[in-house]
């Protein structure tokens, strides 16, 4: 799949520097084509934030790359110099997080945080820098965005920050948007509003987005095609339809039974079965021994050479 | 920065500046012992001592003496020097500009180089240079700067004597300056050698008096700054592709500066009232030098006004940091 | 450290555990041995000086320390300018300083600490009153304060010391009041409280003792602080008269004739930088070894 925009290839991370890191991802295979919106679901812990961070580089320093590759159209994101990664951050891969209450910088106006990425990766001067990130406000429906731009991040609301930041993501016309639960920290109403957005501005720039969510309902409303993780292994995935019309995997159908909805009585609502969980942990420690063994297998090869 | 802002933080000086003058002036009236009995020459009698009180004022009541000279201050006067029998105001502006120089230079070296340092040791955090950074901060505390200033009078005035340790300006120049700036005078008329000798005098008494607020400085500036590092904006910087140093100056460095500010800010009135010890030992002709002499001989209309001087420098370099934490952090800002 | 993780909580144990961490600390060691070396010149100063430090010799004026050419036997480290023996004016130098240290030390240890406990503990508007007062203490440089003090009080060697506790008593007070707030709100000295003690009696008998090894810590640092502050007074003149052999005095009237004679200066300033780096080091080795938190 190399006309992949993000093709991620048996990822395997671990946290801690001990003998024995603790694994959090177990081969992660995914891979988000162009246009395409890929909701990567699971619970907290399931290790999905940390398959976007690795595309972005922000890995906490505890966590290392064990195996794998994280291919941006065909080249390895891991793999290449600094420099070559910086360029492509902020300009063709892209962050919306999931915080916009923390993710912009306090002291300085929101027309410096716009205009930096268009002068940093397009080399803009100021004045049409700001011209540019004026069109942009505008574009994520952004009232009086000349207003805004002088503004300063405590000055404006939960879901307007959000709104900058989707700017500032789509500024320089990226091919891939990884959005770490970018509706998690807002409230119900303007959840909506920016899950609208996101989908109407994604639609007019053909841009594939990594979606990652722990909410099957947003995942129901904006993605093409949903891969579900667990304990650090992605259990199922497929087209979105597909999937909500017929989950195979047990655990799938058990996120689904544990999701509320307004189309099912409150009392129909049913935490994943505790069995599940141990049997599905069982399998992942199992994959760990495996994994050991075949690290000793190969140690022994280059030994006895 | 909004009018109404300065002026709020002009009149909160005012009842410090009332307070100050209060305290001094009742506190060196308890004085034991008589700076008149001083003064008095061998055979003098007790007219002429009556009549040397009446010339200073001694002998009305406290009170009547605090409002005479309350009401001469605020009309800038100042009384009469009691051993160096000139105006008080006079001698206080002749020595003034020294003093202003040389802690104007001392808070720009502090600042600096204590932001240098802390950028150093976030640059190079969990590494060698950070541990660097550490020791020279911490051996810098650990020594207090009168011993600091004495120490540069041995290793570059004497024993490597690259630096003059005396004075402000080499006399032998005979240079005159209209204004007692000597530094700003000599810079603005474009005389470099002149410029170089008030330089060379200034580096050292100006590096001792900046050593404990570059500690400072260093500590503060670079424990915020690596919290800082860690927030989600920062990340944000890096997921847009930013290089590490752009990162550290140009997201970071103001919001550290901020709890920086904040913590260290009393740390700038310390350098102020360093200036007098620090004056006396490199001989330098300021008005802290001038407050031990007037000390020494009890000259009190001398250290009335001295202290007095000291309080409004205090009161201004505070608001100018309260302006300076104002301008940085934009949420105060309105 | 380790010594810690050995002891049980509760009873003597701790005692001795902590008194043996110390004796394995090198700071402790470094700091214990500086302090002890000054105490001993300080009492011994007449045995261990070479002359009387007040005898003049104008013919030996500026003699130089015993290495460098035109030195005299008799004179190890030299003479100042009006031809006193250095070495003997260093050693009965101590003798200021250890008193310095001690005393006005102490003082302000016990201003700092009444004032302190009686804040932490009994709150309301003594609480405001002192904390009040410590931050408009706070607010004003020490060396200015202290001068200004002097000039009120007058030159001499009380005068030094009872500025010196006007000025630091805040260092003791803050920390005390804190500590005290923490130690209040435990078990003990609410069970104290119930067992129907006065007031009075439990900051006495349970609130003090265990604000004693932070007090210890203090009380070390500010001992050096107080070295510095007498040196610095009589550096300026404004501390004993000039006769007296006092390290200030003697970088004083070294640092007038620096440029012909650099050892008048260089040992005093020799002998401060030893004795405050000692006197931290022990307050910061006793801080690590009696502070259970740090040891854990």
């Amino acid at each position: 799949m190399t006309d992949a925009y993000l093709d991620i290839a048996g990822l395997h991370m671990a946290v801690g520097r001990g003998r024995r890191p603790l694994p959090i991802l177990r081969g992660v295979d995914l891979a988000v084509a162009p246009g395409e919106v890929h909701g990567l679901v699971g619970e907290s812990g399931a290790g999905k934030s940390m398959v976007g961070r690795t595309v972005l580089g922000l890995l906490p320093p505890a966590a290392r790359v064990t195996g794998g590759t994280v291919q941006y159209r065909g080249r390895d994101l891991l793999a290449m110099p600094v420099a070559e990664r910086r360029a492509l951050l902020g300009a063709k891969i892209a962050l919306i997080p999931q915080d916009p209450m923390t993710a912009l910088n306090p002291v300085h106006r929101i027309g410096r945080q716009v205009t930096d990425v268009l002068r940093l990766h397009l080399g803009l001067r100021q004045k049409p820098a700001l011209a540019r990130a004026e069109e942009l406000l505008a574009a994520v429906q952004i009232r009086e965005p000349g207003r805004v731009l002088r503004q300063y991040p405590h000055e404006l609301s939960g879901g307007m920050r959000q709104r900058v930041l989707i700017a500032i993501a789509f500024a320089c016309d990226p091919d891939l948007i990884v959005a770490d639960e970018p509706t998690t920290a807002l409230d119900v109403t303007v959840q909506r509003q920016i899950l609208r957005l996101l989908k109407e501005m994604q639609g007019r720039a053909g841009t594939a987005i990594l979606f990652v969510t722990h909410d099957l309902g947003v995942v129901s409303k904006i993605c093409d095609r949903v891969s579900v993780i667990h304990a650090g292994r992605i259990l199922e995935s497929g087209a979105a339809t597909e999937i909500f019309a017929a989950p195979r995997h047990a655990y799938t159908r058990a996120l689904f039974a544990a999701t509320p909805r307004y189309d099912r009585p409150a009392d129909a609502l049913h935490p994943i079965p505790p069995a599940l969980l141990s049997a599905l942990w069982a399998e992942a420690h199992e994959a760990d021994r495996d994994e050991a063994d075949r690290d000793a297998a190969d140690r022994a090869t280059e030994d006895g050479r | 920065m909004p009018a109404a802002f300065v002026l709020k933080r002009l009149a909160l000086a005012v009842p410090t500046l009332v307070g100050v003058a209060v305290i001094v002036f009742v506190l060196l009236r308890v004085v034991p012992g008589d700076p008149i009995a001083m003064m008095i020459p061998p055979g003098a009698t007790e007219a002429d001592i009556a009549n040397l009180r009446r010339v200073y004022g001694l002998d009305s009541s406290i009170l009547q003496q605090f409002l005479q000279w309350a009401g001469q201050i605020l009309q800038g006067e100042f009384g009469t020097s009691i051993s160096m029998r000139r105006d008080v105001l006079d001698l206080i502006l002749g020595r003034l500009p020294a003093t202003l120089e040389l802690a104007v230079a001392a808070i720009l070296l502090a600042v600096a180089l204590g932001t240098g340092l802390a950028l150093l040791g976030t640059w190079g955090q969990g590494g060698p240079l950070e541990v660097l950074v550490d020791g020279f901060t911490g051996l810098t505390l650990a020594i207090p700067d009168f011993l600091w200033g004495l120490i540069f009078i041995l290793l570059l005035g004497v024993a490597w004597p690259i630096l003059p340790i005396s004075g402000r300006i080499d006399p032998r120049l005979g240079v005159e300056f209209a204004t007692g700036f000597y530094l700003a005078e000599s810079l603005l008329r474009g005389e470099w050698r002149i410029f170089g000798g008030i330089v060379a005098h200034l580096v050292l008494p100006a590096v001792a008096l900046a050593l404990p607020l570059v500690a400072a400085v260093a500590r503060l500036l670079k424990a915020s700054l690596q919290a800082v590092l860690q927030e989600d904006y920062i990340a944000m910087a890096r997921a847009r592709g930013m290089g590490r140093w752009r990162i550290i100056l140009r997201e970071g460095l103001q919001n550290a500066a901020i709890p920086t500010v904040t913590l260290g800010g009393v740390q700038f009135t310390f350098l102020i009232g360093g200036t007098v010890l620090i004056e006396r030992i490199f001989s330098y002709p300021g008005i802290g030098n001038m407050a031990i002499g007037a000390v020494i001989q009890r000259d009190l209309p001398l250290i009335q006004g001295l202290v007095l001087t000291f309080a409004l420098i205090f009161i201004v370099v505070n608001l100018a940091v309260d302006m300076s934490y104002a301008a940085l952090n934009p949420r105060l800002r309105r | 450290m380790t010594g810690a993780v050995a002891a049980p909580a509760g009873g003597e144990r701790p005692r001795t555990g902590a008194l043996a961490a110390a004796l394995r600390n090198p700071r402790v060691w470094f700091g214990g041995l500086v302090g002890l070396a000054l105490l001993l010149a300080a009492v011994f100063a007449p045995l261990l000086a070479p002359h009387d430090p007040l005898q003049q010799d104008l013919m030996l004026g500026q003699l130089p320390p015993f290495w460098v050419p035109g030195a005299e036997p008799g004179y190890p480290l030299g003479t100042d300018s009006l031809g006193r023996d250095l070495a003997s004016r260093l050693i009965y130098g101590a003798r200021v300083a250890v008193i310095v240290a001690v005393v006005a030390a102490l003082a302000a240890a016990v201003l700092g600490t009444v004032l302190g406990l009686l804040a932490g503990f009994f709150g309301g508007w003594v609480d405001a009153l002192v904390s009040r007062l410590v931050d408009i203490w706070m607010a004003f440089p020490a060396v200015l304060l202290a001068i200004v003090l002097v000039a009120v009080i007058g030159t001499g060697l009380e005068a030094v010391i009872v500025a010196i506790a006007v000025i630091d008593w805040t260092r003791f007070c803050r920390v005390i009041r804190a500590e005290t707030l923490v130690q209040k709100e435990q078990d003990y000295v609410l069970a104290a409280r119930t067992l129907g003690l006065a007031r009075l009696r439990t900051l006495y008998s349970e609130v003090l003792p265990n604000v004693m090894p932070l007090l210890l810590t203090l009380l070390t640092l500010e001992m050096g602080i107080a070295i510095i502050v007498e040196a610095i007074l009589s550096f300026v003149g404004l501390s004993i008269s000039s006769d007296e052999p006092t390290w200030g005095g003697l970088i004083a009237e070294g640092r007038q004739y620096v440029h012909d004679a650099w050892w008048i200066m260089s040992f005093p300033i020799l002998c401060l930088i030893v004795v405050v780096l000692g006197l931290n080091a022990l307050g910061d080795g006793l801080r690590r070894v009696l502070d259970p938190v740090m040891r854990r």
